[in-house]
């Protein structure tokens, strides 16, 4: 299939280049010198064993966390303590979390409507013809009026990325996206984010979903105590691992 | 599992000796073993005791024409310390022949408060009813245009008076609390130690004193020849003291959401404000509903704590109406009734909240 292929990840300026970043959480080293360019259209798996700190990786592109030494550039806006920046840049990466984190006080219609209305200024009868448009897309038009608690964990999952895809996002940054589902949602999540991933989105998925990283990745990250241990294609990462650290966790993880 | 349920069932389907009908109550209720026996038993002598001499007194002996007449001999209640004083214990030294416009502020008052209890009613256009509506009150207490008398607020007092300094006490502590619970919340550390401190004095005084530093020291500080109007002091001290509980309260609710929340907003590119109005102060202020409505209640009690500052609220009304030597030794009586009147208020006010949190209710 043609969109397994990696693009030339030559083609224009890369949309996120992360620089030597380090963080710290008090004492312990979360990120440890890390080097990552990202092109546009490119989609990669980031995986790695808990507290590796791949989440802490991709919640500091959007900074909801901050990074304390090292840069990064986000679609060429570096990340600093300039809040506009920040907002700004928040409003071009979408983000879909584990928890869904949908607003409980607000209709479906109204959790997807709110970032556009409010963020970009889009009129209130513009902004739920596109809700519902992506609402479609992720085929879970007929629960607009509902509340996400009234809704299932693989629905509000489908609805949190539908929230994301209505800012219109450069990049989409998912983390552990199907890791608090029952196992029979997983499959309608992922083949949102496969759709998704047709359309040609930039994404950053942490996830333990091989299957989706064989498929889907352009190129699959292992990180291991703070540092990208080793970073491939799918097909050499898995076939062809190597670092023991890799091995390991691959024996572990695919059974 | 399946096999314990129709065990369940199979032991609920034997003939129970009677659960069902007046008998069954009874037993189940009030004779299930000795002990709640007796217990029924001594409840029952004493009821019997008390309620039937009450009802002697307060109904059956009791005198009800405001003249008094019989009042001096009977055994029975004199309601007539109410009928004969209802005007003034409810509208104080207001003028006797403009009762019908403090009257008429609080019926709009009520209207406002069961239009607004209805969730299909929460437009733009409730708040601008509300400002309305408020204006409106202010109007028609003061007077002074369209042709109404001014009516100094030195002649205010009774039941409009209390009304007043709770309703726009409370809507005045309200914003002022949220605002100090973020405050306390907030990262920055001036603002933070600043909100900490008030709450913390506020807290740690008696309404009383802050009634009393309103009252006679407060004055001592303008210069000389300004004054400010005693009611709007006693107002503007239920205000701080109020806002100090309900800030405590809304910290509770900004704890009870979860940095997901916060996140979820944020990573939509929502800024601070827009975070805690959209998202973060709709969910806490939910939550603290039932704490919140009971301050509210507690503050709505407390305005009858300006009588020592001389307003003639509600109960100074009623001490005033009681002072009248034709009225001595039927103060039961009157504080039965005054009873009565803020139960009725509170019982509203509850009443009201739990309507509100069903409204609101959306599967949290």
């Amino acid at each position: 299939m043609p969109e397994k292929q990696p693009q030339t990840r030559e083609s224009g300026a890369p949309i996120i280049e992360i620089i030597a970043m380090h963080k710290w959480f008090g004492d312990f080293h979360v990120l440890d010198d890390i080097h990552l360019k990202v092109a546009r259209g490119e989609r990669i798996v980031i995986c790695g064993p808990s507290g590796s700190g791949k989440s802490t990786l991709i919640r500091c592109i959007n900074r909801l966390e901050m990074h304390q030494r090292g840069r990064i550039i986000v679609d060429g806006i570096e990340l600093t303590n300039d809040i506009k920046n920040i907002e700004k840049i928040r409003a071009e990466v979408g983000m879909v979390f584990q928890h869904f984190n949908l607003f409980p006080h607000l209709t479906i219609l109204e959790n997807l409507t709110l970032g556009p209305i409010w963020v970009r200024k889009v009129p209130k009868k513009e902004a739920e013809e596109m809700a519902m448009v992506y609402l479609e897309k992720v085929h879970i038009a007929e629960q607009a009026r509902k509340y996400p608690g009234q809704l299932s964990g693989g629905q509000q999952q489908r609805v949190a990325i539908a929230r994301s895809l209505c800012m219109k996002p450069n990049v989409m940054l998912f983390d552990e996206p199907t890791s608090a589902l029952d196992p029979e949602m997983v499959k309608e999540v992922l083949d949102v984010m496969i759709s998704l991933a047709r359309e040609g989105m930039t994404m950053l998925v942490v996830t333990h979903e091989m299957g989706f990283a064989r498929s889907v990745a352009h190129r699959v990250l292992f990180m291991d105590y703070g540092r990208i241990v080793e970073e491939n294609t799918p097909t050499e990462f898995f076939n062809n691992p190597q670092h023991d650290r890799t091995k390991l966790f691959l024996s572990q993880i695919l059974h | 599992m399946t096999i314990h349920a129709n065990d369940n069932r199979s032991r609920e389907m034997k003939p129970p000796v009677a659960s069902e009908g007046v008998v069954g109550w009874i037993r189940k209720n009030l004779f299930d073993g000795w002990f709640n026996s007796i217990l029924t038993l001594v409840v029952l002598a004493l009821l019997v005791d008390v309620v039937p001499p009450f009802v002697r007194w307060a109904l059956i002996d009791s005198h009800w024409l405001p003249s008094g007449a019989g009042c001096q001999e009977g055994p029975g209640a004199c309601w007539s310390v109410i009928t004969g004083n209802l005007r003034f214990i409810l509208f104080g030294f207001y003028p006797h022949d403009l009762h019908w416009r403090p009257l008429l502020a609080m019926i709009i008052l009520v209207a406002l408060l069961f239009y607004s209890r209805n969730r299909k009613h929460w437009h733009k256009a409730l708040l601008w009813s509300w400002v309305t509506g408020m204006v409106l009150m202010g109007i028609l207490l003061r007077g002074g245009v369209l042709g109404l008398a001014v009516v100094e607020s030195a002649q205010w007092g009774g039941l409009p008076l209390t009304l007043l300094l709770a309703v726009f006490g409370l809507t005045g502590a309200y914003p002022l609390g949220v605002l100090l619970a973020l405050g306390r919340a907030s990262r920055m550390r001036a603002v933070k130690t600043l909100c900490i401190v008030y709450i913390e004095m506020i807290r740690g005084v008696p309404l009383i004193s802050l009634l009393f530093m309103s009252s006679v020291v407060f004055p001592l500080f303008l210069p000389e020849g300004v004054t400010v109007n005693k009611i709007l002091r006693a107002q503007a001290a239920i205000i701080l003291f109020t806002a100090a509980y309900i800030a405590e309260v809304v910290r509770g609710g900004l704890q009870a959401i979860s940095r997901g929340q916060y996140e979820a907003a944020e990573s939509l590119g929502l800024n601070y404000y827009l975070t805690m109005r959209l998202i973060v102060l709709p969910q806490a202020l939910k939550i603290v509903i039932p704490p919140s409505v009971s301050i509210l209640i507690s503050a709505f009690k407390d305005t009858s704590l300006v009588v020592i500052i001389a307003l003639y609220d509600l109960l100074k009304t009623t001490k005033t109406a009681l002072s009248d030597p034709k009225w001595m030794g039927f103060s039961a009586e009157a504080y039965i009734f005054l009873a009565l009147i803020y139960f009725f208020c509170c019982y509203f006010m509850s009443n009201y909240s739990r309507r509100m949190e069903r409204e609101l209710d959306r599967n949290l």
